[in-house]
């Protein structure tokens, strides 16, 4: 086996003396780094908003009649409890919940006073583990007597799954997409300056080295050009990032509770997952563009 | 010792070598004449495995290189040192860098490779020039720089595809003094050329190719003018196997 040490420092002359073909690979993984990047602040920003209107849908409220009394709903409760998939359940008297109301309408909240009497209920309040277990639990709550009413949004609920399960599909495709696309053109940038090194190659081999000691710093070579592309598309969607959340940011966050996901989260997982990308695709890129001169 | 057993070798129709036996002694220095296309090509790239024989063994250190396998080869390869005409230096390397290379491939120590490095470029008169890049210097130059890889490593047998086919007179007969050089201290050298001078004025044994057999083969041996690239009708001056 060839030392590394020899390697590495044949791969880093290498690259210095190579500095145009370095700079074309250097800029083709970088471009794509850029497009995939960019897509995946994308991705991850609606799969967090669909994952936060989801929170707002876990809830199962239950009316129940006027008649009902304390002792029943307690038992009620206890039976919910019992259902699998329920996170907890709680009794919400008809006063707190025209308290909740009343906190939700913050400055129209006079109009609830101008009622005569409090038109809600007595009620309970379900919140579900997941919600694909949401309908199995109105079914079994639905069965039990003194109850007025169960409000679940069901068809809503059903569309923001079918919505979010399209997305996170859509986009592994799309990424899967753009990570072959991405071998191949920087297995293709490599083959060029493989092929100006065909001569090279061949004299290597001639003079006894073996496929491995050539391999080594070509392999290496394309593992630190990934590894810098990497730094720099993180350091530009980055940049890009910080610039939306500053300017756009607050906007956002009056439509949706869940807002941006957080720049520092966002950036440390852009980097590994870059790092792991441009290196892969680097050193897949020079292995795969060597094979054809490696034959004996 | 190497050993050419009925080495046949075809490209399509086309006669590479036919039939051809030789065997060349340690410390021998022989040169392989013929005209361009007569088989002189395909008999260094047998013996370097380049290419496969059709027929044949070639014995080499105790092996048979035609079984060689394809792990085995690039140590076969280390074990001779080869030079080219176009001396096929390694562009983007200095020639100390170049000289290196050759040691860093059979793994030796980065202290033997510094010390040994100076004294071989030292050897082959090109040390003023270590950290010159190849387009820098002169083919004159960059010919013994392509020696001192092929010595680096103390090869038993030195092989010289037309070493001095681009370089003028004088060049070339710096060249081969540099062989003959290497060639006293036990080096086997076999050399490939056309130069009728240096053929007839060196003295040694000559082992002559044509249309991929064995024509001629003489020690003390001259240059023959049927070795020349003009067709010649007859070949009676040539020996007989």
């Amino acid at each position: 086996m060839i030392g590394f040490g020899v390697a590495l420092k044949q791969a880093f002359s290498q690259i210095n003396r190579n500095k145009l073909m370095t700079t074309a690979s250097l800029f083709s993984i970088t471009a794509i780094l850029l497009v995939l990047g960019i897509f995946f602040l994308i991705v991850v920003n609606i799969n967090n908003m669909a994952e936060g209107i989801k929170q707002d849908f876990d809830q199962i409220q239950v009316y129940l009649l006027d008649d009902t009394t304390e002792e029943q709903s307690g038992a009620m409760l206890e039976k919910i409890r019992g259902i699998s998939g329920v996170e907890t359940a709680t009794y919400l008297a008809r006063e707190d919940a025209l308290e909740q109301w009343k906190a939700k309408w913050g400055e129209n909240a006079d109009l609830l006073d101008r009622m005569p009497t409090n038109p809600l209920p007595n009620s309970l309040i379900i919140t579900v583990k997941n919600l694909d277990y949401a309908n199995d639990i109105v079914k079994q709550v639905e069965v039990m007597g003194g109850i007025e009413q169960v409000n679940y949004s069901q068809d809503a609920v059903d569309k923001l799954l079918n919505i979010t399960r399209i997305v996170q599909i859509v986009s592994l495709i799309i990424i899967l997409i753009l990570v072959v696309i991405s071998i191949l053109v920087v297995s293709n940038t490599i083959k060029l300056t493989v092929v100006a090194r065909e001569r090279e190659i061949a004299i290597m081999r001639y003079i006894g080295a073996t496929n491995w000691f050539i391999r080594g710093p070509f392999l290496l070579e394309g593992i630190v050009i990934g590894a810098i592309a990497a730094v720099i598309g993180a350091v530009v969607v980055g940049g890009i990032y910080y610039y939306a959340v500053g300017h756009f940011g607050i906007d956002l966050a009056l439509f949706l509770p869940t807002g941006f996901v957080p720049f520092d989260f966002m950036v440390t997982n852009l980097l590994i997952i870059f790092l792991s990308l441009g290196i892969c695709v680097g050193a897949c890129g020079s292995l795969i563009s060597m094979r054809r001169f490696l034959e004996r | 010792m190497i050993e050419f057993k009925n080495i046949t070798k075809r490209y399509g129709k086309n006669i590479g070598v036919e039939n051809i036996s030789i065997r060349i002694e340690d410390g021998e220095f022989v040169f392989l004449v013929g005209p361009s296309g007569s088989g002189k090509s395909t008999f260094v790239k047998l013996l370097l495995k380049l290419i496969d024989a059709d027929r044949g063994g070639i014995l080499y250190n105790g092996y048979d290189v035609t079984k060689l396998t394809a792990r085995k080869i690039p140590d076969h390869r280390r074990s001779m040192g080869i030079v080219f005409q176009d001396f096929s230096l390694l562009p983007k390397k200095t020639v100390y860098e170049n000289v290196a290379y050759a040691m860093e491939i059979v793994q030796r120590p980065k202290r033997t490779i510094e010390r040994q490095v100076p004294q071989v470029l030292e050897l082959v008169g090109v040390a003023d020039s270590a950290h010159k890049y190849p387009h820098e210097i002169s083919i004159g130059e960059q010919q013994r720089v392509a020696v001192a890889r092929a010595i680096m490593n103390n090869p038993k047998v030195l092989i010289a595809d037309e070493p001095t086919g681009n370089l003028d007179p004088d060049t070339g007969w710096e060249i081969m003094r540099l062989l003959d050089q290497i060639n006293r201290r036990g080096t086997t050298v076999l050399m490939v050329t056309h130069s009728r001078e240096i053929v007839n004025a060196m003295n040694k044994r000559v082992i002559a190719i044509r249309d991929g057999r064995l024509v001629r083969d003489e020690l003390g041996g001259l240059y023959h003018p049927e070795e020349d690239d003009e067709p010649v009708v007859h070949t009676e001056g040539a020996l007989p196997l």
